[in-house]
């Protein structure tokens, strides 16, 4: 799985890296499914961009990818947590991709910030989960 | 035409990504949290991979282009601010990803999987979007 995840990180570099050079803009998910929901009017690439992730798997799958996930949460973790993380990514302009990959790579003090303060959050959550569950 | 296409290729680039790193599996991602208990470091290998790319392309290869093939202009985000608000949106991002162990890039690959966890985990996530929205500390354009 090293290699497996080397390589997938390498995917999503390239891909952060042609969304600034062909459209200009950062590759931060959770603003482009926002404007590709609520502002298309604005940025009708950005529709394409999601159909595109998307799309991912059915490409994968047929290079003898990986098995599919498994997706076996409680329905509470399923609500709870896209709410959170719908709302928590509006609020701090971006997620994993946008703070983490594309922010810190821009040299960006904000995203560095708002990486290690959701790693933080993250951990003590699966913890507390661990402890009370 | 062509931006749709080139939009369509490199979202298709990226889920592969999140597919071929396993990032789209829930369990790898509190796997990644849970660092007192079994932990995986592969979303540390992947973030790591993708920054070795990205990197040197925004610090040394952008500051020398002009323009984006379409489109006027590069766009960044504006705000240098550490303020309260990305404080407090990137921590309760923080608590929203441990419980679900999924962020947006991996919800909207899911979508390929026809699994109804994943629509429940999107209607909810519009839904804290279209909340954060509402606040009075009004919405920043990004």
């Amino acid at each position: 799985m090293i290699e497996a995840s080397i390589f997938g990180g390498l995917l999503i570099g390239l891909a952060s890296v042609c969304l600034m050079l062909f459209q200009g803009r950062i590759a931060g998910i959770s603003s482009i499914v926002y404007r590709a929901i609520f502002e298309l009017k604005f940025e009708s690439w950005a529709l394409t961009f999601v159909i595109g992730l998307a799309l991912g798997p059915l490409l994968v799958a047929t290079l003898n990818g990986p098995a599919a996930p498994v997706f076996d949460l409680a329905w509470w973790q399923v609500a709870l947590g896209g709410l959170l993380v719908g709302f928590g990514s509006r609020l701090g302009s971006g997620c994993t991709s946008g703070h983490g990959v594309c922010g810190i790579s821009r040299g960006s003090a904000r995203s560095v910030v708002a990486t290690l303060t959701f790693m933080t959050t993250g951990v003590v959550t699966v913890f507390l989960m661990g402890m009370l569950l | 035409m062509m931006v749709y296409i080139t939009a369509l290729v490199t979202g298709a680039m990226f889920g592969a990504g999140l597919v071929v790193s396993g990032m789209t599996d829930p369990a790898n991602i509190q796997g990644f949290l849970d660092v007192t208990g079994a932990w995986r470091p592969h979303l540390a290998l992947v973030m790591m991979a993708a920054i070795a790319v990205a990197l040197p392309f925004f610090q040394w290869v952008l500051p020398r282009l002009s323009k984006p093939v379409y489109g006027a202009s590069f766009l960044a985000p504006l705000s240098t601010a550490i303020d309260q608000r990305l404080l407090l949106g990137a921590a309760i991002f923080g608590i929203g990803w441990g419980v679900s162990g999924l962020c947006p890039g991996p919800a909207i690959v899911g979508i390929a999987y026809l699994e109804p966890q994943i629509f429940g985990f999107l209607g909810a996530m519009l839904l804290g979007m279209q909340m954060a929205d509402r606040l009075p500390l009004g919405s920043e354009k990004s």
